[in-house]
C-alpha cells in the first residue's frame, strides 16, 4: 500500500464517533468524540485532529481512511430519506405493504404493523410481465413509461426505485425503464432491483431496492461533503467504506449502493474479533459484543465471520423477528438481542424475571446512576453483585449509588418474588446471561456448530462483566478480552480487505446441470465483483471465493456450499452434490434419500488478501500479580458470594496471571474472573480468561 | 444452598427460559428441513415438550393457533395407545388421526419419547401440514374421511432406531408426492431429536434426573397467572352468534360464554349440525381456536402449556359441525374453525366492551391448483404440478386502530412469495394487491382484503380447489361500523365460480378473486378527517366512498387526489 502506511479507521455510531490512527508499525492512538448528527463530518474532523495531535502526524500524512457508519441504518429507522418513488409490475403495487401477510406477534389484538418505506401514492405500476423462466410474457410499452416519467417529474422525486417481477432472471425491462427515466429525469437517483439485489423473492428484493433508493441522495451528499471537508483540512487520503459484509468498497460504489453500508459498524466489530482470532491462531471464535442496549453475537470460522444474504433492520416491536424490514444484501450473520447494561428488568404474570429489550438509555440510566431511574437495569445487578466498583465506574466519571440499585431491585423483583436484593440481582443477571447464551446456542445450532468447542472474544463496555458467566453456561473453556475493546469496530475497519460480493438467483436442478453455463455465470459474476474491488486498489492481487446455495428440490431453505477454484472453473454435478450432502448431513444429521437437489443462488466474493496478521508472541512465563485489595463478588456458578481479589489491568505484563475470583479493572470496563477461571495477560495485552485446569 | 433434588429459585427461572428456547429451536429445525411449502414458507407447524405424564410444558410460538390445544392433548393419546411399557429409546411415533392429532389427515403429528439415564422422562411432539395425503386431494368435496386420504393411526414409525419399512412403503404408495411426504416425516423426527439432545444438555448442566421439579414449577406458576387473569375479569355471561357460507347451506355458529371465578366456559350449543362435505371440525380443533381467541383477549402473554390452557373449558354438542365425529369429512376444518374467534368476539364484546375487534376475513383465503398439460394443445414443456397458496383478507378494525390489511387472523401463517410460487409450478399470478373499498367503514376502518388473478402458463390448464368463505356473509361491523367487502370468485369472462370445491378452468381463461375485507368499528361519521384524507390519497378508499361514507366534498376530494398525485405525504 506504500503511502498508506498511516491509516485511519472512522466509525460513526449513534452516540460516539470513534477515530483510530495506526501507523505501519502497528502503533495506535484513538479518539472518542460525540457524534454530530446534523453534520456527521464535524465529529470526524474533530476526531482526526485529536488523533493527529496525539500521534504527532500531519493530516496530509494520512494515507488511507476506512469509514463505517450507522447513518444509513438511522436514516431507515427514522425515515429521514429522500422523496422516493417505486416503479413496479402492474398488479404488484402493494408487495412491500402486504409483506408476508402474517403477524409477528400472535396474541396481541392491538398489534400495529410497521409502515412501508414508501406510501401507496408513491408506488407506480407499468404494464409488463416476465415469466419465472425469464421469457417475456407482456412486452414493456415505452410510451407508457414516457408518460410515467412526466408524472414522476411533475411530482419532483429525488430518487426512483425500479423493481419488476422476475428481474433477477431477466433485467431487460428494468434497464429499459432506467434508460427512459435517466433521459427525462436528469439528476434523479435511480436504483434497479436487478443490480441492488438480484435474488428471488419479490418482497425482500423490492424492499432492499427501495431502501437503497431512499437513502441514496442523503448518503451521496454526505460522502461528497466529507470528501470536501477532508480536502480543506489537508487530508488528501482516499476514503473507502466498510460494508455490511465485512469488506471495504470505494466511495463511488458506496454512493451507488448505500444500502450495503447498513450495519457496517457491527461488521467492523466482527472483523476486529476475526483479526484477534487470527493473531492467536484460533479457528473457531464466538465474538461477543455487549454495549448499553444490545448484545451482538457472531460466529467466526478460520478468521472469517459467517455471512448471510438477508437480514432485518428497524425492528419495531421488541426486536421481534418480522417486525422490521428485510434487506437482502451480503451481511455478516449476527444475532442482536436487547441485552445491554441499560436493559431493564421486571416480573411478569408468571413470576418470571424478564430483562430487556426496554433500556434505561443514558437518561435516566440505571437506578444506580442516581439520575431518576427507578427500575433495575443490568448495571444495577452488576453493581450489587460486586462486579462494579461504585466509586470507580467509567474511570470514576460516573458515581454509582448502590443503595438506589438495591432499592430498585427490591421493589421490582425482590418483593414480588420473596428475594433479598442480592438474590434478585443474581436472578436478574442469570436471566440476561441466559438470554444471551440461548441466542448464541440457537445461532450455533442453526449453523451446525458445537459452541463448546469455540473460544469467545469479548468486547464492548459490558461484555467483560458477563463473558465468563456466558462461557460457563456455554461450556466454553476460554475467553479473550482484547485491548482497545472500546473502539473495536474502528480497529476492525483497518483489518478488513477490499471486497465485493455478487449474488445471482438461477434455479438449477441437478438433473439439468449445465457445467458450462454455470462456469460462464461464475466468470461474469467474478468480472463484476473484481471490477468493484479493482476500483479500490489498482495493484493488489484479487481472489474470488465461489459459493452456491443448495437445497433439496421442494425445500425452502438453502444452505451455502463453498467451492474450490477448480470446481468453480469447471463445475461438475456429482462433485457439487457430494459437497452439498456432506454439508446437509453435518447440519441436520442425515441427508434425504431419493430427493433431488438443486442450486438456487450463485455467489462470488472478490477480495484482496486479508490484512497481514501480526501473530501474538508466545506468552512468557510470568508471575502471579499482587492484588491491590479485595471485594465481595457473587459467583453465579457457585450460587454464593466469594471474596474477589482486585487488580488494575495495567499491572498485568505479558504472562502475568491471577486466579479467580478476581476483578481486573480499567477505565472502560471491568473483567470479571469467577472462581472457576484464571486470568493471564498475553503478549499483545489481551487478557485470557480460561478454565483453571486448562493447561496451555 | 439448595437441597438435592430441589432446584433453586433462580435456577427454576433459568430452566423454564431454556425449555422455551429448546422448543423454538425444535420448530426452527423443522422449518429448515421440511419439504412442503405449507411448512417451510408458510410456517404451518408446531413443536412442544411434555413431561412424563404427557402434560405440555412449552410450545413454540408458530403460525398455527389451530395446533395449540390439539397438540397439547395429542401426547396423552400416544401414551394410551402405545403404552409406556412398549416405549423404548430410539422410538418415533406418528399419526394423522384428525381426532387424536390436529383435526385433518393433512397434519402429521410425530411424537418422540425422551429417555435420560435409561428412564422415560418426557416427550417431544411436532406437527406439520403436508401438501398431499392422497385421496381426493386437499379440498372440500369428500363425503367422508375415507375419501380424504391415507389414514395413519397412532403407531410406531421407528422402533429402537429402526424405521418401519412396511409403513414407509404403504405411505409412499398412497400419496401424490411421496418424496415430499416421507421427507417431511423425517424432518419431524429430526426436529424432535434436536429438542431431545438439547434437553439432555440442560439436565446435565443443572444436575437434574428428570423434569419433575421443573414441570411442577412451570405448571404451578402458569396456573396461578392464568387464574389471576380470570379472577380480574367481570363475572358474567354472554352469547354470540355468526352465520357463514358453508358448502351448500349456511352454517350457524352459536356460543355461550361465562366468566366464572376460576374458569372461563365456552359452549357451542345451537351450532349447525355436521355438514355433508369436508368442512367439519373435530372438537380438538374447535378447542384450539376457541382457546386462542379467549387467550388473546384475557391472557395474551401467558405461554401455552397444560396448566395455562386448563381453565378454559370448551364444549360443543356431539354431532354439531364443531364436534364432528368419525367418519365425517374434515379436510377443510380450518374454513369453519378459523371463524370461531369472530363468533366468540361477538360474545366477548358484551363482557369486555371496548377491547374486542370487529369481525375480519376469518379463515385464510386458500386455494390449491392442479395443473396439467392442456388436453387439446399441450406445450412441449408442459408439466403436472400441485400448487397450494395461502392468502389473507383484512382483519377487523380495533376499538382504537384500523384493521390490518391482507394480514392473517386468527391464523398466523405467511403467504408464499409470488416468484417462488411461479418457480414451483406452471402458473402465472397476474395480480396480487390490496383491494380498495373492501375495508368496512367506521371510526376505525377494517383492513383491506386483496385482489388476485391467476392463469396457467401457455400450453397448460388447471382445476382450482377453492377454500373460500364470506361470499354471502361478509364480516359484520361493530358498534356502528360497516361490514367488510364480501368474497368474490369468477372467471375473467364473468362466469361465476363456487367458493368451495374443485372446478375446471378452461385454458386461456383466468380466475379473478377478491378476498374479503375486515369490518369497521364505530360510526364512520366520527372518523378522524386526517385518516379519511390519507385513505383517499393512498387509494384505500375511492372518491365515491370518501363522499358517501365519510361525507367529503367534491372540491376537497379533487384537492386530495391532486396532492396524492404529487407524491405528498399524508
Amino acid at each position: 500500500m506504500g503511502a498508506a502506511a498511516i491509516r485511519l479507521g472512522v466509525d460513526i455510531g449513534g452516540t460516539f464517533t470513534d477515530v483510530v490512527l495506526e501507523d505501519g508499525g502497528g502503533a495506535r492512538v484513538s479518539a472518542k468524540v460525540l457524534t454530530t448528527l446534523a453534520a456527521p463530518e464535524d465529529a470526524i474532523l474533530e476526531g482526526i485532529r485529536e488523533v493527529c495531535r496525539k500521534a504527532d502526524v500531519a493530516p496530509g500524512a494520512i494515507g488511507q481512511i476506512i469509514h463505517g457508519t450507522t447513518l444509513a441504518t438511522n436514516a431507515l429507522i427514522e425515515r429521514r430519506g429522500a422523496k422516493t418513488a417505486l416503479v413496479t409490475t402492474k398488479g404488484f403495487r402493494d408487495v412491500i405493504e402486504m409483506r408476508t401477510e402474517s403477524r409477528f406477534e400472535q396474541y396481541d389484538l392491538d398489534l400495529t404493523l410497521p409502515e412501508p418505506l414508501l406510501p401507496r401514492n408513491r408506488r407506480y405500476v407499468v404494464t409488463e410481465r416476465v415469466e419465472a423462466t425469464g421469457r417475456v410474457l407482456v412486452p414493456l410499452d415505452r410510451a407508457e413509461v414516457e408518460a410515467l416519467a412526466e408524472d414522476l417529474k411533475a411530482a419532483e422525486y429525488d430518487s426512483v426505485a425500479i423493481g419488476l417481477l422476475h428481474s433477477y432472471v431477466n433485467d431487460a425491462h428494468e434497464k429499459a425503464i432506467r434508460d427512459v427515466l435517466a433521459a427525462r429525469l436528469p439528476g434523479v437517483a435511480l436504483s434497479l432491483s436487478s443490480e441492488v439485489s438480484p435474488q428471488m423473492r419479490e418482497y425482500e428484493r423490492f424492499n432492499t431496492t427501495i431502501a437503497n433508493a431512499y437513502i441514496k441522495p442523503l448518503m451521496a451528499s454526505y460522502l461528497g461533503r466529507l470528501r470536501e471537508r477532508l480536502a480543506a483540512e489537508g487530508v488528501a487520503a482516499p476514503v473507502f467504506l466498510m460494508h455490511s459484509g465485512g469488506g471495504i468498497i470505494s466511495l463511488e460504489t458506496a454512493a451507488e449502493f448505500p444500502v450495503r453500508l447498513v450495519e457496517s459498524g457491527p461488521a467492523g466489530g466482527a472483523v476486529f474479533a476475526a483479526d484477534i482470532a487470527a493473531r492467536h491462531g484460533l479457528d473457531k471464535v464466538l465474538s461477543f459484543d455487549m454495549g448499553g442496549t444490545t448484545a451482538k453475537i457472531c460466529l467466526i470460522r478460520g478468521r472469517t465471520p459467517k455471512t448471510a444474504r438477508v437480514f432485518e433492520v428497524a425492528r419495531s416491536y421488541r426486536f421481534k423477528k418480522g417486525s422490521g424490514m428485510p434487506i437482502s444484501i451480503p451481511v455478516i450473520d449476527m444475532v442482536e438481542i436487547g441485552a445491554g447494561g441499560g436493559s431493564l428488568a421486571r416480573v411478569d404474570a408468571m413470576r418470571q424475571i424478564r430483562v430487556g429489550p426496554e433500556s434505561a438509555g443514558s437518561v435516566p440510566g440505571p437506578a444506580s446512576y442516581g439520575r431518576g431511574g427507578e427500575r433495575p437495569a443490568v448495571t444495577d445487578a452488576d453493581l450489587v453483585l460486586g462486579k462494579l466498583d461504585a466509586d470507580n465506574f467509567a474511570g470514576g466519571s460516573i458515581a454509582l449509588y448502590p443503595d438506589r440499585a438495591e432499592r430498585a431491585l427490591a421493589t421490582a423483583l425482590g418483593e414480588p418474588l420473596g428475594m433479598d436484593p442480592v438474590e434478585a440481582a443474581y436472578g436478574l443477571a442469570e436471566v440476561v446471561d441466559e438470554n444471551m447464551a440461548n441466542a448464541a446456542r440457537v445461532h450455533a445450532v442453526e449453523n451446525g456448530e458445537d459452541i463448546s468447542t469455540y473460544t469467545m472474544i469479548a468486547f464492548g463496555g459490558a461484555a467483560p462483566l458477563h463473558a465468563a458467566r456466558l462461557c460457563e453456561k456455554l461450556g466454553i473453556a476460554r475467553c479473550l478480552v482484547p485491548q482497545g475493546a472500546g473502539v473495536g469496530s474502528a480497529i476492525g475497519f483497518l483489518r478488513a480487505p477490499f471486497a465485493f460480493e455478487a449474488n445471482r438467483t438461477m434455479l438449477t436442478r441437478m438433473s439439468a446441470f449445465d457445467g458450462a453455463a454455470i462456469a460462464a455465470l461464475f466468470r461474469d459474476m467474478a468480472a463484476e465483483a473484481t471490477a468493484f474491488v479493482r476500483s479500490c486498489d489498482a495493484a493488489a492481487p484479487i481472489r474470488c471465493d465461489h459459493k452456491v446455495y443448495m437445497r433439496y428440490r421442494g425445500q425452502g431453505w438453502e444452505i451455502p456450499v463453498a467451492l474450490c477454484e477448480a470446481d468453480a472453473r469447471a463445475p461438475e454435478g456429482a462433485t457439487l452434490l457430494a459437497l452439498f450432502e456432506r454439508e446437509y448431513s453435518a447440519l441436520f444429521g442425515r441427508s434425504v434419500d431419493g430427493a433431488e437437489a438443486e442450486i438456487t443462488v450463485f455467489s462470488v466474493n472478490a477480495t484482496t488478501p486479508a490484512a497481514k496478521v501480526r501473530p501474538a508472541a508466545a506468552v512468557p512465563a510470568g508471575a502471579r500479580v499482587a492484588p491491590t485489595g479485595s471485594r465481595a463478588l457473587f459467583d453465579a456458578a457457585l450460587g454464593a458470594p466469594a471474596e474477589a481479589a482486585l487488580y488494575p489491568r495495567e499491572d498485568f505484563g505479558p504472562g502475568a496471571f491471577a486466579d479467580g475470583p478476581a476483578l481486573l479493572t480499567e477505565a472502560e470496563t471491568t473483567i470479571v474472573v469467577p472462581a472457576s477461571r484464571r486470568a493471564v495477560a498475553l503478549a499483545d495485552g489481551s487478557i485470557d480468561v480460561a478454565l483453571k485446569d486448562t493447561r496451555r | 444452598m439448595t437441597a438435592p433434588g430441589k432446584i433453586s429459585t433462580v435456577a427454576q427461572q433459568v430452566i423454564w427460559n431454556r425449555l422455551i428456547s429448546v422448543v423454538e429451536e425444535q420448530a426452527q429445525a423443522l422449518v429448515r428441513t421440511a419439504f412442503s411449502t405449507s411448512v417451510r414458507e408458510a410456517g404451518d407447524l408446531s413443536a412442544g415438550i411434555y413431561n412424563e405424564k404427557g402434560e405440555m410444558l412449552a410450545q413454540a410460538v408458530t403460525g398455527t393457533p389451530g395446533h395449540v390445544n390439539a397438540m397439547a392433548a395429542a401426547v396423552a393419546h400416544f401414551i394410551r395407545r402405545i403404552g409406556r411399557q412398549s416405549m423404548f429409546e430410539g422410538d418415533v411415533y406418528l399419526t394423522n388421526d384428525p381426532w387424536e392429532g390436529t383435526g385433518h389427515l393433512h397434519d402429521i403429528t410425530v411424537v418422540t419419547p425422551s429417555f435420560y439415564q435409561g428412564r422415560l422422562i418426557g416427550f417431544f411432539a411436532s406437527t406439520a401440514h403436508v401438501v398431499d395425503i392422497g385421496g381426493r386431494g386437499f379440498g372440500a368435496d369428500a363425503n367422508s374421511v375415507f375419501e380424504e386420504g391415507l389414514y395413519l393411526p397412532i403407531m410406531k414409525f421407528a422402533e429402537r432406531g429402526t424405521v418401519d419399512r412396511t409403513l414407509v412403503a404403504i405411505i409412499r404408495g398412497n400419496v401424490r408426492e411421496p418424496d415430499q411426504l416421507v421427507g417431511d416425516i423425517y424432518a419431524l423426527a429430526t426436529c424432535n431429536e434436536i429438542g431431545h439432545r438439547r434437553l439432555v444438555d440442560t439436565l446435565k448442566e443443572f444436575a437434574l434426573d428428570d423434569l419433575e421439579a421443573i414441570s411442577a414449577f412451570i405448571l404451578e406458576n402458569s396456573r396461578r397467572a392464568t387464574l389471576e387473569r380470570i379472577a380480574a375479569l367481570p363475572r358474567g355471561r354472554a352469547t354470540g352468534a355468526m352465520r357463514i357460507d358453508g358448502y351448500d347451506r349456511p352454517i350457524d355458529i352459536s356460543v355461550a360464554l361465562a366468566f366464572e371465578n376460576d374458569r372461563v366456559t365456552c359452549d357451542f350449543a345451537g351450532t349447525s349440525p355436521v355438514d355433508k362435505k369436508g368442512i367439519n371440525v373435530p372438537l380438538v380443533y374447535t378447542k384450539a381456536y376457541a382457546c386462542y381467541a379467549l387467550k388473546c383477549a384475557i391472557a395474551p402473554e401467558i405461554p401455552n402449556n397444560a396448566a395455562s390452557l386448563a381453565p378454559f373449558e370448551i364444549t360443543a354438542p356431539p354431532g354439531s359441525i364443531l364436534a364432528a365425529e368419525r367418519p365425517a369429512p374434515v379436510a377443510l376444518r380450518h374454513v369453519i374453525g378459523q371463524m370461531i374467534p369472530d363468533a366468540i368476539f361477538d360474545a366477548l364484546d358484551k363482557l369486555l366492551p371496548g377491547r374486542i375487534p370487529a369481525e375480519g376475513a376469518g379463515c385464510l383465503c386458500n386455494f390449491q391448483v392442479s395443473l396439467r398439460p392442456r388436453s387439446d394443445a399441450p406445450a412441449p414443456d408442459a408439466v403436472r404440478a400441485e400448487v397450494l397458496m395461502f392468502n389473507s383478507g383484512g382483519s377487523g378494525a380495533r376499538a382504537a386502530q384500523d384493521g390490518m390489511s391482507a394480514t392473517a387472523f386468527p391464523s398466523g401463517v405467511m403467504t408464499m412469495p409470488v416468484e417462488a410460487t411461479e418457480q414451483a409450478g406452471p402458473i402465472i399470478i397476474w395480480r396480487k394487491e390490496l383491494r380498495p373499498d373492501s375495508g368496512g367503514g367506521g371510526t376505525f376502518r377494517g383492513g383491506l382484503g386483496q385482489l388476485m388473478e391467476i392463469g396457467p402458463r401457455e400450453g397448460q390448464e388447471f382445476d382450482i380447489s377453492a377454500m373460500l368463505d364470506r361470499i354471502h356473509h361478509p364480516a359484520r361491523g361493530r358498534h356502528g361500523g360497516a361490514d367488510g367487502g364480501a368474497t368474490t370468485i369468477a372467471l375473467d369472462d364473468g362466469t361465476a365460480l363456487r367458493g368451495k370445491g374443485k372446478q375446471f378452468v378452461p385454458p386461456q381463461r383466468r380466475v379473478e378473486m377478491a378476498f374479503p375485507g375486515g369490518a369497521g368499528y364505530g360510526d364512520p361519521a366520527a372518523r378522524d378527517p386526517v385518516l379519511v384524507r390519507r385513505d383517499l390519497a393512498h387509494g384505500y378508499i375511492s372518491a365515491e366512498v370518501a363522499r358517501s361514507t365519510y361525507g367529503l366534498g367534491e372540491a376537497e376530494i379533487a384537492d386530495i387526489l391532486q396532492e396524492a398525485k404529487r407524491g405528498d405525504l399524508f
